[in-house]
């Protein structure tokens, strides 16, 4: 089951592969065009408000799936409704400042020599202005929209996992219900199926609460991404720095509890020519960069494949809103297939989030078993 | 904001809120759940396998029994063919012994007869005797009832006896 349903990811990992692939060829394509655009019109004031009012899907996607500084609600014509998020920056000549993104007015005034920069190379980023009209980036620690939501998803994850702990230690010795029962076949799924399987069924005790709560980490915050509004719609598990951190904690834990074993596999690699070996150390430095591989390789897939569901789902109601410009009724038109698309798109996604989240626990507790065995 | 660039900012946040709630859940919900599931599983585990004891323990219980019940039986049937087997000695030693009497009894009956019979004759010789004497009488007083010679002869006898 597992050996059919790793077949079945990896084609559809394949596919997203191909669409992500292919959208971000589109977005190149639109991003450059638009870019381009900006050049030329930034002669004309006349063509640069057309410019402006015109749409473009690059810039519409790449808001949604990227960070910023506050949390867009909706936006009535040039009114947008946003739950502003506390700034919090330090700098060397300003030292540390807190405040709410509210004051930036969406990037038209500078509060106390910060900007949010609307467009150029810092697009999104809250700059430093000097005296000489020159701008740094300074240390910004910011409650962004991700981190934001990454709070929401850890407070989820705690109501839900503290409280079904108290209904087991209530009910010790019991068949579990409401919450718990839901639950509980996920846990022992990731117990036997993933820890047990891949570690062994003597070391996978000390493993298991990182896994859980990588899984859980990750599936949460996957689902909440997939909500299209307050409190999801971040894309949190589809920011690079987050699934960063999270392939660091399994780089982490694979390192320090590498047996003697691993480490003797990784450097003299047995059933290996010593010619591969001496005098130019090839396998030792292929095995090496191996471990810097797999939790990279883990954090990309994971960034990849979320990100490219919001690119995808976000590109189809772009297309309502590019037919829409050409003719409106055209733009109710293509609304139809496109919505019809978008609820696809989410369903396929549900099933997205539970797999990335599967696939990364499985492929953490795959490296850390590698690490932790013992030679035969 | 790249979309390919890590953020710093970010980075930090993340790597400081999945740590807490890494040893959070860790402790506060992971180690009781993974416990409870791990303890529920060997209490199921322990009542299987004392239920399977206990079917064991029945059908061995199972055989004992009917062992027994066929030992009961058999002794039973020993018991009853002792009976019937005394009781046919029973009746052979009585038939037996009746036999005996039967036998003795008749012995005596003959024994008995034979004396009786011999009284008989004594009864009888005697009886003869005493008739003979009686004809014997009879006959004299008719001699005698003549005269002088009787008188003779009782004198004669009367003699012999003075004489004795």
């Amino acid at each position: 089951m597992v050996i059919l349903s790793c077949t079945i990811m990896q084609q559809k990992q394949f596919n997203l592969k191909i669409l992500i692939l292919v959208v971000f060829i589109i977005h190149g394509f639109v991003f450059n065009l638009s870019a381009n655009e900006i050049q030329n019109t930034k002669a004309s004031e006349h063509k640069k408000k057309a410019e402006k009012e015109s749409f473009k899907p690059g810039d519409f996607i790449f808001e949604h799936i990227e960070d910023s500084h506050d949390w867009p609600i909706f936006t009535v014509g040039e009114k947008h409704i946003n739950i502003p998020l506390p700034v919090i920056i330090y700098s060397k000549e300003k030292g540390l400042n807190i405040f709410m993104s509210s004051k930036f007015q969406h990037g038209h005034d500078e509060y106390k020599g910060f900007r949010l920069e609307t467009e150029g190379e810092n697009k999104g980023l809250i700059v430093e202005v000097l005296q000489d009209g020159s701008t740094i980036l300074p240390f910004d620690i910011s409650i962004t929209k991700n981190i934001a939501s990454l709070f929401i998803g850890i407070a989820l994850l705690l109501w839900i996992f503290l409280s079904i702990a108290k209904a087991y230690k209530n009910n010790p010795n019991k068949a579990p219900k409401g919450i718990q029962s839901a639950f509980e076949p996920i846990i022992i799924f990731i117990r036997d199926e993933v820890a047990k399987s891949s570690i062994g069924e003597k070391k996978h005790e000390k493993f298991m609460p990182f896994l859980l709560t990588v899984f859980f980490f990750i599936w949460i915050n996957n689902m909440l991404g997939l909500i299209p509004f307050f409190p999801g719609g971040a894309n949190l598990t589809g920011n690079i720095a987050v699934t960063l951190v999270l392939a660091l904690f399994t780089f982490l834990i694979t390192t320090i509890n590498g047996n003697k074993n691993y480490w003797k596999h990784i450097f003299n690699t047995p059933g290996v020519p010593t010619f591969l070996k001496l005098p130019i150390p090839l396998m030792p430095v292929i095995e090496f960069i191996g471990i810097l591989t797999k939790p990279f390789v883990l954090m990309v897939r994971l960034f990849a494949n979320i990100t490219a569901g919001h690119i995808i789902g976000l590109g189809f109601l772009s297309l309502i809103f590019i037919f829409g410009q050409m003719n409106v009724f055209l733009g109710y038109g293509v609304s139809v297939l496109s919505v019809a698309f978008v609820i696809f798109m989410t369903f396929l996604e549900l099933l997205v989030a539970f797999i990335q989240a599967y696939v990364f626990t499985f492929l953490s507790a795959l490296y850390i078993g590698m690490a932790v065995e013992e030679h035969h | 904001m790249d979309l390919l660039v890590p953020h710093t900012g970010t980075i930090i946040w993340m790597t400081i809120a999945f740590s807490i709630s890494f040893f959070i859940l860790a402790k506060f919900a992971w180690k009781p759940i993974l416990g409870f599931l791990k303890s529920r599983e060997n209490s199921i585990k322990n009542a299987l396998r004392s239920a399977e004891e206990a079917k064991e323990e029945m059908s061995k219980l199972k055989a004992d029994n009917e062992q027994i019940i066929a030992e009961a039986k058999k002794e039973r049937d020993l018991i009853i063919k002792e009976a019937r087997d005394l009781k046919d000695s029973i009746i052979n030693e009585a038939k037996n012994k009746a036999t005996e009497e039967a036998t003795r009894i008749l012995e005596a009956a003959k024994e008995n007869i034979k004396s009786e019979k011999l009284m008989a004759f004594n009864e009888i010789k005697t009886q003869v005797a005493l008739v003979s004497v009686k004809i014997a009488e009879k006959l004299l007083q008719e001699k005698l009832s003549e005269g002088s010679e009787q008188k003779e002869l009782i004198e004669k006898l009367l003699r012999q006896v003075k004489l004795n």
